[in-house]
């Protein structure tokens, strides 16, 4: 059975659709990507899938229950976790703060202090700069933060907008090694990305996105191998 | 001017900016987790006055005595009107926020005034008129006290959001309200805490002059425009800054209008308000672009 699955999905910027009948699943352990132009509406997809946005049709099943309807924070606790586009890191508390806020949640808390941990050791440059304003971070090291504090919050299946945004080509790949080690480490991932051929060797499968609707899917193999992928995403 | 002159007024200032910093505190709050201008936020302190004075007219019990029952009653309405209006209110457009919590204020001041009138009304206490010196200089016992709570409270809430999971969380909800609810931060028991304890320190305030000033249903407006001052002055959203600012604030009003007359004072704090935003537009010890990180 699948961890996530989302049925005849629209969702409304006021009469703007901006999703419709967008239908997607998730397997466990699975890495599953969504491509997409520039306002497809990837985010919105998200933001929805965290109850960020509200729907205004279709059903969202995580682990076998509905949970559209449900308050963010009660989807974080049942696991479905976003590292959101644009970081969004707390600038004005220090880096140990906002990767312990990560694991606000009743779950997440419970396991803290070795989820802290474990999150130090896979990202050494936080654990370097712990005491300091998440705010002075460099864009990198804010990303890594984010990723970081995302996994704090123990998620089963992770959210992944964009993580490599803005940064330099040798920061990107640094992102991608850690999300392949956030992957091997059994985490189900669904990722957007603008780096479509790095994306595609490290995702199972994946859905292309043109304004709002599904217009492709299939094995991360087959969406690299069409004419449509390679001409729109991989430049070819 | 001599110099016992020059230390009581000091302190007078210092114990009005005290009284000040009760309502600033809780406001700068309001507006830094929620985003909300709580322009009802006097009112909550009217309130608190009215439960002082009644509890002590109707059964003779002192404020200081009926602030333990005052104050509760005050969060239970600041429960309320989170609930009933501000919650409903929020990612509504700027002013409809603005004409909700304008519309408490309004909705307030009428119960008020149909439920007592517009009578003015004051609370007898033996110690209304005390004083204690302190060398050359006297102080009002019931500022003295009002004072102490203040920075109380001001301290108490500065080491709740910097020392607790909670304090903090509610500090992420200032800063990103989005990422907080991604960490698993309910958000709306932010606001609905922060709303409450807020307006129940505006009510502390109320009990607290209860001894010393009047008290009718439009007592607020008397305050709101200064504590606006004192919170934009302290920096949008600090605590810290707030605290500072209502001190300075209630020296500048002793020492002016003491040298000039009472209605210098408030154009003196208005132009030092004027002069600190033309150099730091962010307040003292605001951040600047903290009031739109979301
Ligand atoms: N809060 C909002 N209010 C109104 N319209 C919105 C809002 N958020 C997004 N939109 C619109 O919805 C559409 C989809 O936006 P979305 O952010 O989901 O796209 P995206 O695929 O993530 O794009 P990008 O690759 O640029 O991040 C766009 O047309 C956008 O302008
Ligand atoms: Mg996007």
């Amino acid at each position: 059975m699948s961890l996530l699955e989302i049925e005849g999905l629209r969702v409304s910027y006021g009469d703007m659709l901006a999703l419709d009948d967008v239908a997607l699943e998730v397997g466990a352990e699975e890495t599953v990507t969504v491509l997409g132009a520039n306002a497809a509406g990837k985010t919105t997809l998200l933001r929805a899938l965290s109850g960020l946005v509200p729907t205004q049709e279709g059903s969202i099943v995580f682990d076998g229950e509905a949970i559209d309807g449900l308050p963010p924070h009660d989807r974080v606790e049942r696991g479905l976790v976003q590292v959101p586009e644009g970081r969004m890191v707390f600038p004005f508390l220090n880096v140990e703060d906002n990767l312990r806020l990560g694991a606000y949640g009743k779950r997440a808390r419970e396991e803290l202090e070795a989820t802290f941990d474990r999150v130090l050791t896979l990202f050494p440059r936080l654990a370097e700069r712990r005491a300091q304003l998440a705010g002075s971070l460099s864009g990198g090291e804010q990303q890594m933060l984010a990723l970081g504090r995302g996994l704090m919050a123990r998620p089963r299946l992770l959210m992944l907008d964009e993580p490599s945004l803005g940064l330099a080509p040798r920061l990107v790949s640094e992102v991608m090694e850690r999300v392949a080690a956030i992957r091997a480490d059994r985490v189900t991932v669904l990722i957007v990305e603008q780096n479509v051929a790095q994306t595609l060797r490290l995702a199972d499968r994946g859905y292309v996105l043109e304004n709002g609707r599904l217009a492709l899917s299939g094995t991360a193999e087959e969406l690299a191998a069409s004419d449509e992928v390679r001409r729109a995403y991989l430049g070819m | 001017m001599p110099l016992d002159l020059t230390l009581q007024i000091l302190t007078s200032g210092l114990l009005l900016g005290g009284l000040y910093a009760l309502l600033a505190v809780g406001l700068t709050l309001i507006f830094g987790v929620l985003r909300v201008v709580n322009f009802a936020h006097a009112e909550f302190m009217m309130l608190g006055m009215f439960g002082a004075y009644w509890l002590w007219a109707l059964w003779g019990i002192d404020p200081y005595l009926s602030i333990f029952i005052v104050v509760p009653g005050v969060f239970l309405l600041g429960v309320l009107t989170d609930r009933l209006v501000i919650q409903r209110s929020i990612g509504a457009p700027e002013v409809t926020v603005v004409f909700a919590t304008l519309g408490v204020s309004i909705f307030l001041q009428n119960a008020a005034l149909t439920a007592w009138s517009a009578d003015i009304r004051s609370v007898t206490t033996p110690y209304g008129s005390a004083v204690v010196e302190l060398g050359s200089v006297r102080i009002s016992v019931p500022m003295l006290v009002s004072f102490v709570v203040a920075l109380a409270f001001a301290t108490g809430l500065w080491l709740f959001l910097n020392r607790t999971m909670f304090g903090k969380a509610i500090q992420a909800v200032a800063q990103n309200r989005d990422a907080a609810a991604l960490m698993g931060i309910d958000v709306g028991r932010v606001y609905l805490v922060t709303y409450s304890v807020a307006v129940a320190a505006a009510g502390a305030m109320g009990v607290l002059i209860a001894p010393l000033f009047s008290v009718y249903p439009r007592v607020g407006l008397s305050y709101i425009v200064t504590v606006f001052v004192i919170v934009v002055l302290g920096g949008l959203g600090s605590v810290v800054g707030a605290v500072i600012a209502a001190l300075l604030v209630g020296v500048i009003e002793s020492v002016v209008g003491f040298l000039l007359g009472t209605a210098w004072a408030e154009l003196a704090y208005f132009l030092v308000f004027l002069a600190v935003l033309v150099v730091r537009p962010q307040g003292l010890l605001g951040r600047r672009g903290a009031e739109v990180y979301q």
